[in-house]
């Protein structure tokens, strides 16, 4: 390293303070720091004001008896005869000295005989009825009190009276309907991080796998094997989508009736799995004949077809039972909804289901048929069908991209639409198919990775509290749009912490499964997921914690849970009702970290 | 047999680990592979089975080049290559039975085997294989609560549910202490001289390759410097194997 002579470094040094200086003097210009307000005695009182009602959460009530005890009063004075009578001594009643005033001045109360403890407002009732608070009194143990309260400025003619309106409680404390609401929401905002959480898990597991490095790296194929995966993925997703819909359209056919929907689950199971059986043996040492395979995969078409539609009767079923039983279980309908509720997801999701498997298989096939092209065939044909499969590949890559900017941008031209990007991704294709050698390796995987690395920051940067505003628009106000929201950064924060944890996995044991000739989703299944289950589960229970914590206040965007409550008593000024929330809040969420870092020692 | 030919590996960042290798390996042998940490004798053992895929040269095995195989033609080697690992390589939290099942994978059906099912057969083999290196008892133990001896035979049974023909033992008891490395590789004698596996060892003190091996090979930085019986290291083949400072213990 230089060395500087020390006249230089100092004026470094003072440079660098210089414009510490500077910047901290430039923030506090920008974030407005203004200490003349918070010497100001308005805000200070209000603060005040604020902290203590806080600080007085309306958690417990008493019931209440009243009392009312009445004097009558002139401002100013009238002449003698308005004396008032004298009072019942074995009753409550007050004495007013003087027994007459002038607006403003001030005078004596002093009750006698009221209830011992009670406590309440004494008010100035002019005639017009309205309640003029003057003072507050508590009675000693005796019923005595003595205050001294200005009279307002309502001069007039008539006879006005002083009221004093004390209470005692009577009975136990009992909780108010604010720590009923805050504990039904309370309760609310724990499942919506519990559905959110699980909705999220479930989604990020196998994308994490995507996401990690070491699984990922050595995903290598040639340009044939890409481009065949890039026609098949679409086109088998849309033929699965078909023959779900085909299969959905069989389910329904059973119509409604219990029994025949019951008898056609039984004969769909059953024939999937007597099909499944025979078309993929356990064991098979020797490569069947041809006609053989095919009869398999025919078999093995017809199960899968039959397990789709037995899956299809069962959502029916669900739903048809659930919403019977939902009528009919009284307080536990709510099991009933939940069942109609499962066969809707299963329903809605079986398309997707069958979609993919339908490029699976589609792009299982063509992956077949790319090895075939690079292993048997000879080289100039291999380089023939890789051109011309990367030039059709590219072409519908880039048709499938713009179809998606179309919907957003809608462009509606078929030169924007349809020739640019089809010639684009052809001549793209066609110079790939060119200049890569038919049979190089080409690192798929890892771009694959990077992908969807980028995805989940992405997301992962915009807040859930953000997210729960669109939600909002698609499914209403409520808790369910918090769910939403809360799912879809749990699916991008949770897949990156998953896929941290198989890069970090011990390389040894997934060696051993390679050697034993095992596949790669073989070598995932046994090798790989043994090891990641405890980390998996215990990031599921820190992104529960805070879940729970990002649902207490995700209500403020309308994501429903407590926080909706909180924004609403805020901006009511109620802050008694609001400190009982916030109460609440500190308990579940210190009470969920607890939880959740003692489950995670166990599971560790 | 195993013909290597010219192997050469080179490494990311231009480690040369293997130089110009060539030997061959008549089946039934039991050959020790010997030299200094670093001297390419893991990589040798993996370029084998192409865990490590070699940079340069032939691997022939049965006359079928492993080196040019694809993907399901060097799963279908690969079944049919045991290998034993110096840190045992068991998947921890997974029963002792289902790492011992493990070795079936390249047999299996895959669809059956992603939700652990396996046939009957294949369960019976693997506690056959338990009960002939002796720990059937701990079949459904988790494998981290084995000692580090049962943990190596678990990982012998593993490469024995293969059927293999040969197997790799990559260092199989240089974790181990001096009387659990016997047993070790008792076990492996018996598999080559029972079973007519050829088994190829990378071993690191010379008495167990006096003891065990038929034939031995030294590599140092990556070339192959001695071939030929054990008993013929002598004092100056030790010194080319294992460089001039190097004294003899055990």
């Amino acid at each position: 390293m230089k060395k500087f002579p020390p006249i230089v470094r100092y004026l470094a040094i003072g440079l660098v303070i210089f414009l510490a200086v500077v910047i901290y003097a430039y923030g506090f210009k920008v974030t407005k720091v203004n200490l003349e307000e918070t010497k100001s005695e308005r805000r200070q009182t209000q603060l005040i004001r604020i902290i203590r009602a806080l600080a007085k959460p309306e958690i417990f009530e008493y019931e209440k008896q009243e009392f009312f005890v009445t004097v009558p009063f002139f401002v100013p004075c009238q002449d003698e005869s308005a004396q008032p009578a004298a009072p019942d001594k074995f009753k409550a009643y007050m004495i007013i000295n003087p027994t007459c005033a002038d607006p403003k001045s001030e005078v004596t109360i002093e009750g006698f005989n009221f209830e011992p403890n009670s406590e309440g407002p004494i008010f100035f009732n002019p005639p017009s009825g309205a309640n003029l608070r003057i003072a507050d009194v508590v009675a000693d143990s005796q019923g005595h009190f003595k205050t001294v309260a200005t009279i307002p400025n309502r001069p007039d003619e008539e006879e006005q009276t002083i009221k004093a309106v004390t209470r005692i409680r009577i009975g136990n404390p009992h909780f108010t309907r604010t720590t009923y609401d805050t504990l039904e929401k309370i309760i609310e905002t724990v499942f919506l991080a519990l559905l959110a959480t699980t909705f999220g898990t479930i989604v990020a597991i196998p994308l994490s796998f995507l996401a990690s490095r070491n699984l990922m790296e050595d995903v290598k194929s040639p340009l044939v094997s890409i481009s065949l995966s890039l026609i098949t993925i679409p086109v088998g997703f849309m033929l699965g989508a078909q023959v779900g819909s085909w299969a959905q359209q069989i389910s329904q056919l059973l119509s409604d009736s219990l029994i025949l929907n019951l008898i056609g689950i039984l004969v769909t199971l059953a024939i999937a799995v007597v099909g499944f059986r025979w078309a993929f043996p356990q064991e098979e040492i020797e490569t069947p004949k041809t006609e053989k395979r095919i009869l398999r995969i025919i078999v093995a078409f017809i199960s899968v077809m039959s397990f789709f539609v037995s899956l299809f009767i069962l959502a029916n079923l669900a739903i048809m039972t659930g919403s019977y039983l939902s009528t009919r279980l009284g307080a536990f309908g709510f099991l009933g909804s939940f069942l109609a509720n499962c066969g809707e997801i299963l329903n809605m999701i079986m398309i997707l289901i069958t979609a993919l498997s339908g490029a699976w298989v589609l792009s299982s096939i063509g992956s077949r048929i790319s090895k075939f092209i690079t292993t048997k065939a000879p080289d100039r044909l291999a380089k023939i069908l890789s051109i011309i499969l990367s030039t059709i590949a590219w072409a519908l890559l880039f048709f499938i991209i713009t179809a998606g900017l179309n919907w957003l941008y809608q462009f509606y031209n078929e030169l924007i639409t349809i020739v640019f990007p089809v010639g684009l991704g052809a001549i793209l294709g066609l110079v790939l198919g060119i200049s890569i050698k038919a049979k190089a390796l080409l690192p798929v995987g890892i771009n694959i990775y990077f992908i969807f690395r980028t995805i989940f920051n992405a997301l992962r940067s915009i807040e859930s509290l953000i997210m729960v505003i669109v939600f909002v628009v698609w499914v209403g106000i409520g808790p369910f749009a918090g769910v939403l929201a809360l799912g879809v950064h749990t699916i991008a924060g949770l897949a990156k912490l998953f896929s941290e944890q198989v890069e970090s996995i011990m390389e040894g044991p997934v060696e051993a499964i390679k050697a034993t000739g095992a596949n790669r989703i073989q070598t995932i299944v046994y090798g790989v997921i043994p090891q990641i289950v405890p980390p998996y589960i215990s990031y599921t229970m820190y992104r529960w914690d805070i879940n729970v914590r990002m649902s207490t206040i995700i209500g403020f965007a309308g994501g429903g849970g407590i926080g909706f409550l909180l924004i609403q008593n805020i901006n009511l000024l109620n802050y008694r009702a609001a400190s009982v929330q916030m109460i609440a809040i500190a308990l579940v969420v210190a009470s969920m970290d607890y939880l959740s870092s003692k489950m995670r020692e166990k599971v560790v | 047999m195993l013909e290597i030919k010219n192997l050469t590996k080179i490494y990311d960042g231009n480690v040369l680990a293997l130089d110009k290798v060539s030997f061959t390996v008549p089946d039934g042998q039991f050959l020790a592979v010997i030299g200094l940490s670093g001297s390419g004798k893991s990589t040798l053992l993996r370029c084998i089975n192409r865990l490590v895929d070699p940079t340069e040269g032939e691997i022939i095995w049965n006359g079928e080049d492993i080196t040019k195989a694809g993907e399901d033609e060097l799963r279908h080697f690969r079944r049919k290559i045991g290998m034993v690992f110096q840190h045992f390589n068991l998947v921890h939290r997974s029963s002792v039975l289902t790492n011992v099942l493990a070795g079936r994978l390249g047999y299996v059906n895959p669809v059956w085997s992603l939700i652990n099912r396996f046939p009957k057969e294949d369960i019976d083999k693997g506690m056959k294989q338990l009960e002939r290196v002796s720990i059937a008892n701990k079949a459904s133990n988790r494998a981290d609560e084995l000692s580090g001896g049962q943990q190596q035979r678990v990982g012998i049974a593993r490469a024995m549910m293969q059927d293999p023909e040969m197997i790799l033992a990559d260092e199989p008891v240089a974790s181990l202490d001096p009387v659990l490395a016997h047993s070790i590789m008792q076990y492996l004698e018996t598999i080559n001289k029972e079973d007519g596996v050829t088994v190829l060892c990378s071993l690191h003190f010379l008495d167990l390759v006096h003891r065990y091996a038929d034939r031995a090979i030294a590599l140092n930085e990556g070339r192959l410097v001695f071939d030929g019986a054990p008993q013929e290291i002598d004092d100056r083949r030790f010194k080319e194997i294992y460089g001039k400072d190097a004294e003899r213990v055990g």
